[in-house]
């Protein structure tokens, strides 16, 4: 798949910076003709990955670093977004539905990932951090 | 956008109105104020009028349910009003709107009491 564009944003993991990331990812992929409610799709989906970042990668503190690549294919925007934080134990665990490991947050950012977007691959390590990669296809309309 | 709040308290029943968007950012203000309205206990009813909420990720879900869960251990419940369609699509697929009812305005919600 030939990549037509590409982007990179990189931030410290503050909270503040969670909209950021989906506003810049959501209008980098316009590029493409996608619909609105794709786009709204895909600024959930990379909320949540961001959010995953900075409250389990980075345990909420600002010191990380959390960075964004997205390329725009002829029919389809992939998005990387990695931290090099705690990494997962057990990431087939943590893609479970209603896995949390806190009360206040209701383990449904993987899910909000894997029903928004047409695939979804989680790389990560103990203490090596974590690369969550998604892939959204352009629907193209019936001929 | 930052989030926007307003809070109506009416005996048992209080008024919450957001608008902007909810998100890890907004999180922790938007639970403060719930469990300012829920502390001294008189409030059994929450009606959360979303009509100006854009933007609602699992952060702001997980405040909505760790307050749902508190109110519903005394009696009460959250009512849901004004979701506007991609709210509303969040709600379905996290299965909230399996337990909170859903009003098409705010007196509708108040009418049917705790």
């Amino acid at each position: 798949m030939a990549i037509k564009n590409e982007m990179k944003l990189e931030f410290p993991s503050r909270p503040e910076n969670v909209g950021l990331a989906r506003v810049t990812v959501a209008a980098f992929a316009t590029q493409l003709d996608y619909t609105l409610a794709d786009l709204e799709e895909i600024k959930v989906a990379v909320s949540e990955a961001v959010t995953n970042a900075i409250v389990h990668g980075y345990g909420g503190g600002p010191e990380g670093t959390v960075t964004i690549c997205a390329y725009l294919h002829d029919d389809a925007l992939e998005i990387l977004v990695e931290d090099r934080g705690r990494g997962i134990d057990d990431v087939s665990r943590a893609l479970e539905p209603g896995y949390s490991t806190d009360p206040e947050r209701p383990g449904l950012g993987f899910v909000f990932m894997q029903s928004f977007m047409d695939r979804l691959e989680v790389d990560s390590a103990p203490g090596r951090g974590t690369r969550v990669a998604m892939y959204k296809l352009l629907s193209r309309p019936e001929q | 956008m930052d989030m926007q709040i307003d809070v109506e308290i009416r005996k048992e029943a209080a008024v919450i109105r957001v608008g902007g968007e909810l998100d890890l950012r907004e999180a922790d203000a938007f639970r403060r104020v719930l469990e300012g309205v829920l502390a001294d206990g008189c409030v059994k009813h929450l009606v959360l009028n979303l009509e100006g909420l854009a933007y609602i990720d699992s952060s702001g879900l997980g405040v909505i349910l760790g307050r749902y869960r508190a109110l519903h251990r005394r009696g009460g419940r959250i009512s849901l009003v004004g979701l506007r369609p991609q709210v509303r699509r969040i709600m379905e697929l996290s299965g909230i709107l399996r337990i909170m009812p859903e009003f098409g305005d705010e007196a509708a919600a108040l009418a049917t009491g705790v």
